[in-house]
């Protein structure tokens, strides 16, 4: 690639704001001290897409999501969500933090903490209407929790705390949701219900991100990959970009010939 | 303790009234501030705001008393005191950003350094002006003897306004609490809802140190909604109940006050405070030390059951004294030991409800390490109904199997 092309396609990156992309990031680097923790990021999530953001432990894959939302700061770059600053487009975007974040003794139901989801629509008081705990219902039936909306959080497993998350986020009725670690420690009847409602999601055009850290379930459960580690390793179709090429580069040592070679393989 | 009664029913005269009243007002509005703050874990940084608070006292008192004025005005001893007190917030928060110390470090300095330097003030406020400083010291462990109606009146406004500002924020305070990271992209800034949350408290704190003082007002922000988690799992019904006892306690607090008027009004509130938390930590049904008692006896009892209910359906002899009794007194088994029809029934319930518990660890790792998937619950009280239909599934897979 010579000079030229390369400021071309920069220059074409970083200078067009495309309502159509649901995320853009450009450049984004994040440090905690002197280490970076996620370096010199470029890219583009496609809409109604589902995609994976791949790599080992500490590869900056939360710190990414993290940064982009605003919730820890950003070294250098931006974040375009529809072709706009995170702040004016919030209600478009949906989060789903790690499960472990929070204090799940927390004094609250399952039904509060759908409701949540909601907090930026109520009243100047507070208050919540019936249309909006029957939204709230609505949203638990749709990753079948319905039957404990009046549990305290405290008494759910980890597979129904994480359902719960994304009640939550179900309820803001987004158009682009990024999920942290979704599928980590779920049971395997949370996951099929969790993929199918992302899929569901996607079938309705809109976009869904997530930290995703079971490499043997990228191929079916995706259609596009980020693999980084620090810095963006590759980004695209499943397909093309999460071959053994790009997976070593990531994962370097961690990751054998032969674990990559069964990866490697069609799904089922 | 006629006196005690007379004050509790407002019968002690006009200055005593307006004690209990305003009291009664500063602990309701403590309890429910106090409540965000314990939620959020901060009660510490709300000790620090509370000393700081004393050498703005010492300094309004001199200032005051300077420019020739009265050194106990009111209004002049809450604006030093509330000034101090974000100079100290302030220099918390500077520590912690600034260096790799610790929030609690940065707390436990300000909070002893600003309490120091405000001791050594009012020692020079005694040598300076002697006779005139009567009445300071009253703000370290409160004194309400002889409060003035200006200053009930200013704790009910501020009460009120409190109360106000909680009704306005208590949601995104909440989300705040709950999960500061999703509260922050849903455009509930974190930094300023805690600034706001501090800001009640100083409210809270400036009003209530002539009743309770500043060494003890953290007391009456955090006990309240300490007690109130024994009684209650859900955020809203907490303020209340953390609004209410702390009220209660401030009204009790400050009739016996009136009763034993030597003893320091802040000290007598915090002690009845203390009294309906040791209440509430006894007797409170949902997690008191009665009630998990009781928890632990129904525990048993399941495991009793469950245990008999399986060797009835094994057909085996039961020779446990308490499973014995335990089946017997549900009526599946007989005073002679043989097992009704209702015995029966419910042995083959338990069969399934042990056979599908099998599957579920089987099919989930994360359930072998869960406590609460013991198989002594009833599975759909525990599972999803999803889930549930996937293990009756391989359950009748597995029974097609063997025949």
């Amino acid at each position: 690639m010579s000079d030229v092309e390369l400021i071309a396609r920069d220059g074409d990156r970083v200078g067009r704001k495309d309502p159509e992309c649901p995320l853009a990031i450009d450049g984004l680097t994040v440090s905690y001290g002197d280490k970076p923790a996620v370096f010199s990021v470029d890219t583009r999530f496609g809409k109604g897409r589902m995609v994976a953001i791949v790599g080992p432990n500490g590869a900056g894959k939360s710190t990414l999501m993290k940064a982009v939302l605003g919730i820890v700061p950003k070294l250098a770059g931006r974040a375009l969500f529809f072709g706009e600053p995170f702040e004016s487009v919030r209600s478009r975007v949906a989060y789903v933090p790690q499960r472990a974040s929070v204090d799940w003794d927390f004094p609250v139901r399952v039904i509060d903490v759908v409701l949540m989801g909601l907090y930026r629509s109520l009243g100047i008081f507070g208050m919540t209407s019936k249309k909006d705990i029957a939204k709230a219902h609505a949203c638990l039936e749709r990753v079948g929790m319905a039957d404990f909306a009046r549990r305290q959080i405290g008494q759910l497993s980890g597979g129904q705390q994480q359902r719960v998350f994304l009640a939550r986020a179900l309820a803001q009725d987004a158009d682009l949701y990024l999920l942290d670690e979704p599928l980590a420690g779920v049971d395997a009847a949370t996951e099929r219900a969790i993929m199918s409602v992302l899929k569901d999601l996607k079938s309705e055009g809109r976009t869904v991100v997530c930290v995703h850290h079971d490499l043997a379930t990228v191929r079916s459960y995706f259609d596009d990959v980020l693999l980084i580690n620090v810095r963006k390793i590759a980004d695209g179709p499943v397909a093309s970009a999460f071959n053994d090429r790009n997976l070593q580069q990531t994962y370097g040592g961690r990751l054998g010939a032969t674990h990559i070679a069964e990866l490697q393989q069609p799904a089922g | 303790m006629t006196e005690f009664v007379s004050a509790l029913l407002l019968q002690s005269g006009y200055n005593a009234a307006l004690v209990a009243i305003g009291s009664a007002l500063l602990g309701l509005a403590a309890g429910g501030t106090g409540t965000f703050v314990f939620l959020r874990k901060r009660a510490l940084i709300s000790d620090a705001a509370a000393h700081s608070t004393l050498p703005g006292i010492g300094l309004a008192f001199i200032i005051m008393v300077a420019l020739g004025g009265d050194g106990r005005n009111l209004f002049g001893l809450i604006a030093g005191s509330a000034l101090s007190a974000i100079v100290g917030l302030l220099v918390v928060d500077w520590i912690t950003k600034s260096t790799r110390l610790p929030e609690d470090a940065a707390i436990g300095a300000v909070l002893s350094v600003f309490f120091g330097f405000g001791v050594v003030l009012l020692t020079v406020i005694q040598v300076m002006s002697a006779g005139k400083q009567a009445g300071l010291e009253g703000y370290l462990l409160g004194s309400t003897a002889g409060m003035l109606f200006q200053e009930a009146a200013t704790i009910a406004l501020v009460g009120a306004i409190s109360a106000g500002a909680l009704l306005l924020l208590h949601r995104r305070m909440i989300v705040v609490a709950f999960d500061p990271q999703y509260a922050e992209t849903m455009g509930f800034s974190v930094r300023a809802t805690d600034l706001m949350t501090m800001g009640l408290v100083l409210l809270v704190t400036v009003i209530g140190l002539k009743v309770v003082g500043l060494i003890l007002i953290v007391a009456l922000l955090i006990i309240p909604p300490v007690t109130a988690r024994f009684w209650t799992n859900r955020v809203d019904r907490l303020v209340t109940i953390a609004a209410v006892s702390g009220g209660l306690a401030a009204y009790i607090g400050a009739a016996l006050s009136a009763a034993y008027p030597k003893v320091p009004t802040g000290a007598i509130i915090v002690l009845v405070s203390f009294v309906m938390f040791a209440i509430s930590f006894l007797l409170a049904p949902e997690r008191g030390v009665v009630g998990s008692l009781l928890r632990h006896l129904r525990f048993q009892h399941r495991v009793h059951r469950r245990q008999g209910l399986l060797e009835l359906a094994r057909g085996e002899t039961i020779y446990d004294r308490m499973t014995l009794r335990v089946l017997q007194r549900a009526g599946y088994l007989r005073g002679d030991g043989v097992a009704t029809l209702a015995g029966r029934a419910a042995a083959a319930q338990e069969l399934k409800n042990e056979a599908r518990w099998e599957i579920a660890r089987r099919r989930n790792i994360e359930f072998a390490d869960a406590a609460r998937f013991d198989g002594l619950s009833q599975i759909d009280t525990v599972l999803t109904a999803d889930e549930i239909a996937e293990i009756d599934a391989e359950l009748s897979r597995q029974i097609g199997a063997v025949s």
